[in-house]
């Protein structure tokens, strides 16, 4: 009985092939339900183009409330679009997501449209011929499509190095300050700070007054918050070849450069006092702040509404801080979510719906219904005037702030996002670095010049793979 | 005693034997089994006691076992061998234009410093989990097998853990020890331990070996009362009246006696150390800190899973059932030497 277990770790291998028999199985069972309706009034096969909605197979990692807003829109759009039957399904995890569409496609089982986060863009964009790029697809349908439609921290992590964008960006944040008023209050502070200087000062302030913990980031995505948008918050580049993004070979990080050693070695500084609070990668940060420990929270713009819904207390929420005396800060922030990416390989008649669909989601008032029922900012800036003019931001001054960091500078090349193959792995090596800084057993410098080493040694294995 | 047996079934002439599957109606049921089973032994000890095949059927044997055949050769050797031709093989994750590349995967793996780090982690994490989870295991049997009353309410209590899912104790255990919040972590805290699991290395292995522990044990002492149910209670009282003491009757009738059954799980063990840690590590740590507990099984799961990098997670995965053949091989070496089969 035991003995099967021996077989586990080959086993993976059928594991995803079920998956894929599964979605096979799940969309033959669709065609059957959607062929049974017309083919029973007249049993015809010719009456299929006639009656019957073509499906759209749209995979997702929305759960919960995310999810049923997100149905909320599908549903709108198959009342509105009889000619397309717009099924999305919760898949899991985000990297499940990816995981189960690559499955998919190697089985010839595909989804039409698949939700593909952030740090795995590089995986799909560098696979050209497993998806159709959205800008043609729109061009191909005549709908009018361009970069300069979304906003800029969302246009930029998405773009090709030719300003074009082979994926929609949709549910886009930003890392925000969160700050408990009352704590620094008791500590006579007023504002948020603009600085990670007056951050420190605060600080030492807050812990004058008996606040143990000043500060805290989220707790899974620590080395997005604190390397990656640190870099782009302040100007600095992550890696050559701006970031990734002018090519696939050749790139290295320059994350063990003085900017990231300093801010890491003043993360390990509060640490040791205890003021700075981190839990690894599988612990919630979020309790340490709405529970009232830590003054101050580095978390994503999208996580808004569940902080308000668990903080007793009253709270703001601001810019992440600059480094002082940095004259290109503050440059941008950009978008951290995911995009929409349609694959290749399905039958002809569904990418008009595609890109129907696509431009559904794109429009100001599903921008608008979307930002305004999640955390997550409108990418459209179409949909970004609609929220102004319908006074949103006015009464929801805590929404807006993600919005100005993503915009508030045209970005620079190397401000643009981080394009990296295997940038998961990558930001496993981040957060040991930071662990290995917080838990007092390295320096900032020699723990970032190992996550340097490891990081280029996976770059060039993604190089060797991807780069023709 | 199995030479007298086979000495008593070789004088039997075959055809009786025979009789069973033939046509017409079986003989007395139960002795001919027992006839033909005692025939199996004395041909398995080799003296000379083996006859024609007892079935004459050609084909049957082979009909009953194609749905196991199938299923092994489905699951386990088709993906096994994919495993295999992965490893040789740089292929994008949409597997559009894979190539042949050698061993270039396995100087990848090799290269890693994520990788050679994890092949310590899974040795120092197997021998822990295993040496503490059969101590723990053979311990509570020994103790347990002394208890007149209420045996049944200890065996249930020290085997129920065994029943809750990696995923399960995982979570669990999670929120027991979350530092700062978990009930666990403060108790610690209260005690004067600085617990961060999440930073400190040392401290997220002993909690993954605690938790492996905690539920291996259950498993160990499941085997460990079966098989003491078997050591002969005249030797011990034997022992007795000739004045052995209670630890000197444990290591030196009860515990040799036990060897087979402490062989058996010394293999389990470390294969499941080398394979099943996966959801316990994904949910607790997910190699963290600093890659303080990701093994093998762990590297090969983000390797292969996150970043879709089928080739090298295939030449990781050779390697993984390389070194867990050789450490079975090992052991089977080792222990079968020491090893008293009655």
């Amino acid at each position: 009985m035991r003995h099967s277990k021996i077989r586990s770790a080959k086993g993976r291998r059928p594991r995803v092939t079920r998956g894929a028999a599964l979605a096979l199985t799940g969309t033959a069972l669709l065609s059957v339900a959607g062929l049974a309706g017309p083919a029973g009034a007249t049993p015809r096969p010719a009456l299929k183009a006639a009656g019957s909605p073509v499906t759209i197979n749209v995979w997702t990692a929305f759960s919960g409330t995310l999810g049923t807003t997100f149905q909320h829109l599908v549903d709108e759009f198959n009342a509105t679009h009889h000619a397309y039957n717009v099924v999305a399904t919760y898949k899991g995890s985000y990297s499940t997501v990816l995981s189960d569409t690559i499955a998919a496609f190697r089985a010839h089982a595909a989804p039409d449209i698949a939700q593909v986060f952030d740090a795995g863009t590089a995986t799909i964009m560098d696979s050209p011929s497993a998806y159709v790029p959205v800008y043609s697809l729109m061009a191909k349908y005549h709908i009018p499509f361009a970069t300069s439609d979304f906003i800029g921290g969302a246009a930029s992590y998405y773009e090709t190095a030719q300003d074009q964008l082979d994926s929609m960006p949709f549910n886009s944040s930003t890392p925000v300050l969160y700050f408990n008023k009352t704590l620094l209050a008791k500590a006579g502070i007023t504002s948020a700070p603009k600085t990670w200087a007056e951050l420190n000062t605060d600080a030492n302030a807050l812990a004058a007054h008996g606040v143990k913990c000043a500060l805290s980031s989220t707790g899974a995505y620590v080395m997005w918050t604190d390397m990656e948008e640190f870099a782009m918050w302040n100007g600095y580049p992550f890696a050559t070849q701006d970031n990734g993004y002018n090519s696939i070979k050749g790139v290295t990080l320059k994350i063990d450069t003085p900017p990231f050693i300093a801010h890491l070695s003043m993360l390990g500084q509060l640490a040791k006092r205890g003021l700075y609070q981190w839990n690894g990668v599988t612990n919630s940060t979020v309790p340490l702040f709405t529970g009232g420990t830590c003054a101050m929270y580095e978390q994503s713009s999208a996580s808004l509404n569940s902080i308000a819904a668990a903080a007793k207390f009253p709270f703001g929420v601001a810019p992440l801080p600059i480094v002082s005396g940095d004259v290109r800060a503050p440059q941008n922030t950009v978008v951290g979510g995911a995009s929409l990416w349609v694959l290749s390989g399905a039958p002809k008649d569904t990418y008009k719906g595609d890109a129907e669909f696509l431009h559904f989601l794109m429009s100001a008032s599903t921008q608008a219904y979307w930002a305004s029922h999640t955390g997550y900012v409108a990418v459209t800036n179409a949909g970004v005037s609609l929220l102004t003019r319908e006074h949103f931001y006015r009464m929801h001054r805590n929404d807006q702030v993600a919005t100005n960091e993503l915009t508030n500078k045209p970005a620079k090349a190397w401000t643009r996002g981080i394009r990296l193959g295997y940038l998961p792995e990558i930001r496993q090596d981040e957060a040991a670095a930071i662990a290995q800084v917080l838990s007092g057993k390295e320096t900032a410098a020699q723990a970032l010049a190992t996550a340097q080493s490891q990081g280029d040694a996976i770059l060039s294995q993604f190089a060797a793979q991807y780069g023709g | 005693m199995a030479a007298r047996d086979g000495a008593a079934t070789a004088e039997r002439p075959s055809g009786e034997l025979s009789a069973v599957v033939g046509p017409g109606p079986a003989p007395a049921g139960p002795g001919a089994f027992l006839v033909a089973a005692r025939r199996r032994r004395a041909r398995s000890s080799g003296d000379g006691g083996a006859g024609p095949a007892i079935f004459k059927h050609r084909l049957l044997p082979y009909l009953l076992l194609l749905p196991q055949l199938a299923v092994v050769a489905t699951f386990f050797l088709w993906p096994t061998v994919k495993a295999v031709i992965e490893a040789f093989q740089q292929t994008n994750a949409f597997g559009l234009g894979s190539r042949f590349s050698g061993f270039q995967n396995f100087v990848d793996a090799v290269a890693n410093g994520n990788y050679l780090q994890s092949i310590e982690v899974t040795l120092v994490f197997a021998a822990l989990t295993t040496v503490l989870g059969m101590a723990i295991g053979l311990f509570l049997a020994t103790q347990v097998e002394q208890v007149g009353r209420g045996r049944a309410v200890y065996r249930a209590l020290f085997v129920w853990t065994y029943a809750v899912p990696g995923a399960v104790a995982g979570a669990l255990w999670l929120f027991l020890f979350q530092p700062d919040l978990g009930p666990g972590a403060r108790l610690l805290g209260q005690l004067g331990v600085k617990w961060n699991f999440a930073l400190h290395g040392t401290q997220a292995m002993g909690l993954i070996v605690a938790l492996t522990v905690w539920q291996q044990s259950a498993y160990n002492y499941l085997f460990y009362t079966a098989a003491m149910q078997a050591v002969p209670g005249e030797v011990l009282d034997a022992a007795s009246v000739d004045g052995a003491g209670k630890l000197a009757r444990f290591w030196r009738m009860t515990f040799p006696l036990l060897s087979p059954t402490t062989f058996f799980l010394s293999v389990m063990n470390v294969l499941y150390a080398f394979f099943s840690s996966f959801a316990v590590i994904d949910i607790v740590t997910q190699g963290g800190p600093a890659g303080a507990t990701n093994t093998l099984v762990y590297q090969l799961y983000r390797d292969g899973f996150q970043n879709a990098d089928t080739g090298l997670a295939g030449a990781e995965t050779v390697v993984l059932v390389l070194i867990a053949g050789v450490f079975t091989v090992v052991q089977f070496r080792m222990f079968n030497r020491r090893v008293h089969y009655r």
